[in-house]
């Protein structure tokens, strides 16, 4: 069974409609790549997949669980889905260790000591067991996001959403949150990943989507989406992005 | 106004200190009723269903449009009269302390919206209902940006409590008054006395509240003066 399935999933905002029925399977262990123009529905899919933004119409299904059934608990649902901001969201009063711990004690409900245990671990993942004590202000756009990305993974989720987690950097600090992206991806985390940084779709996504429009256009895997896309408009749009955005990583 | 006044005044002192110390009870409560009733009107008047938010904006435009003594006479009066028999202390903890949570109830609605939307979505994304994510992300955040507003609040009513005086609560502008009233020279320096007193409190109110305020101070995270 499929970890995670979409099923035509659409949302309106007022007149327009920005998802016009989405589908995507995805693989446990597969890393997805997310493409497309801006306005095109993509931080919107993201956030309908764990019903931050509630969609109108469509199915989610994370195993065997449809998440977008009234009856299941989306509490617990989102607790086993990360999510990464573009602008990290990390908690503004909260050390990092505080942020990261936060999920474990009030959500899973574990033990204080071992709570800062596990986080203290995911810190050290990312690299930065030595900034625990920081708030976030203290702290560099890229060290904040690979708080967020630890503040995700302490939660032990079955899949993790990238919205656009490096858009919001400065270019010497997209380095650092790529490469901690890169290893999870290769330890095997289940990750849908909007960005723009081709480098990182080319070596670790199995698979990239390109959304235009509300829909998806094609999908494949990266060698078939770069050298031979069967519609021309993502071949257009890939060699502009890769133009715009190199190939950092 | 001579020096003999002054040394005259000083066994009326210990009333006087009776006297601000019921206006330190006050202060008390109805500061306290006013933090509940405040925060809760915020929550409600932010986070509620319409129509409950619209009863707290009425309930917030009441109290704030009403002067203090006129709302000191409704309370004290208007309760007993419909048979709930209330002591002048307790309605005017009563009358001050909501209309205080009204005030209240603007710092903290202006601090809760003053957070932004991403906060709310990250606390929900790791799986926090929505009366957790207010209480572990949202409040923490809002409270603390509310101190500065806080501490004026603070200030006001504490020179409200001779308020209560109008209600025939023995506070110490009463005390003052009973004095004065036994010895007519003493006006002056009585009066001096009780503005000294207040001045005393103000200042060590102010003095505790920028403890607090430093001590909670998060990076990145400033009240607005
Ligand atoms: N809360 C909202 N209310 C109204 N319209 C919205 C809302 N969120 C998104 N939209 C609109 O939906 C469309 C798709 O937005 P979305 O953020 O999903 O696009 P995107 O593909 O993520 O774009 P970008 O690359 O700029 O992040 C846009 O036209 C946007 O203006
Ligand atoms: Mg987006």
């Amino acid at each position: 069974m499929a970890l995670l399935r979409v099923e035509n999933l659409h949302k309106r905002y007022g007149h327009e409609e920005v998802l016009k029925g989405v589908t995507l399977t995805q693989e446990a262990g597969e890393t997805k790549v997310v493409i497309g123009p801006s306005g095109t529905g993509k931080s919107t899919l993201l956030r309908c997949i764990n019903r931050l933004t509630e969609p109108d119409q469509g199915q989610v299904w994370l195993e065997d669980l449809e998440i977008t059934s009234r009856r299941s608990d989306i509490n617990q649902i989102r607790a086993k889905i990360g999510f990464v901001f573009q602008d990290f969201n990390l908690f503004t009063h909260l050390t990092a260790l505080d942020n990261v711990r936060l999920g474990l004690t009030k959500v899973r409900r574990m033990p204080r000591a071992a709570a800062t245990d596990r986080a203290m671990a995911e810190l050290d993942r990312v690299g930065l067991a030595a900034k625990a004590g920081a708030y976030p202000a203290q702290l560099s756009g890229g060290q904040q996001q690979r708080v967020s990305i630890a503040r995700a993974l302490a939660m032990d989720p079955k899949l993790i959403l990238f919205d656009e987690p490096t858009s919001a950097l400065d270019p010497e600090l997209i380095g650092e949150v790529l490469s901690v992206m890169i290893q999870l991806a290769r330890d095997g985390m289940t990750m849908i990943v909007v960005t723009h940084e081709m480098g990182f779709a080319r070596s670790v996504a199995d698979e990239i989507v390109f959304m235009e429009g509300g829909v998806v256009v094609e999908q494949g895997p990266p060698e078939q989406m770069f050298r031979s896309p069967q519609i021309p408009r993502t071949g257009e749009f890939l060699r502009k992005i890769s133009e715009l955005y190199g190939e950092s990583s | 106004m001579n020096l003999s006044a002054w040394t005259e005044i000083a066994p009326h002192i210990p009333v006087l200190l009776r006297g601000i110390l019921v206006n330190i009870e006050l202060l008390l409560g109805l500061i306290s009723l006013g933090l509940g009733v405040g925060v809760v009107t915020a929550l409600v008047e932010v986070y509620g269903p319409r129509p409950l938010g619209w009863a707290a904006g009425a309930y917030t435009w009441f109290f704030r449009g009403v002067p203090e003594i006129v709302l000191l006479f409704l309370f004290y009066f208007g309760l007993s009269q419909f048979g709930v028999p209330v002591s002048a202390f307790f309605a005017a903890v009563l009358a001050l302390g909501l209309r205080s949570s009204a005030y209240q109830a603007q710092i903290f609605r202006g601090a809760l919206q003053s957070i932004p939307h991403g906060q709310m979505m990250a606390a929900r994304a790791l799986g926090l209902g929505r009366v957790k994510a207010i209480a572990y992300v949202i409040l923490p955040q809002a409270l603390r940006l509310s101190l500065a507003g806080w501490s004026n609040e603070f200030s006001s009513v504490l020179k409200d409590t001779t308020l209560a005086w109008g209600i025939g609560v023995v506070e110490v502008m009463r005390q003052a008054s009973y004095i004065r009233a036994r010895n007519f020279t003493l006006t002056l320096p009585i009066y001096i006395t009780v503005a000294l007193m207040f001045l005393v409190l103000t200042y060590v109110g102010n003095v505790a509240i920028g403890l607090a305020e430093r001590r909670l101070r998060v990076p990145g995270l400033e009240g607005r003066r």
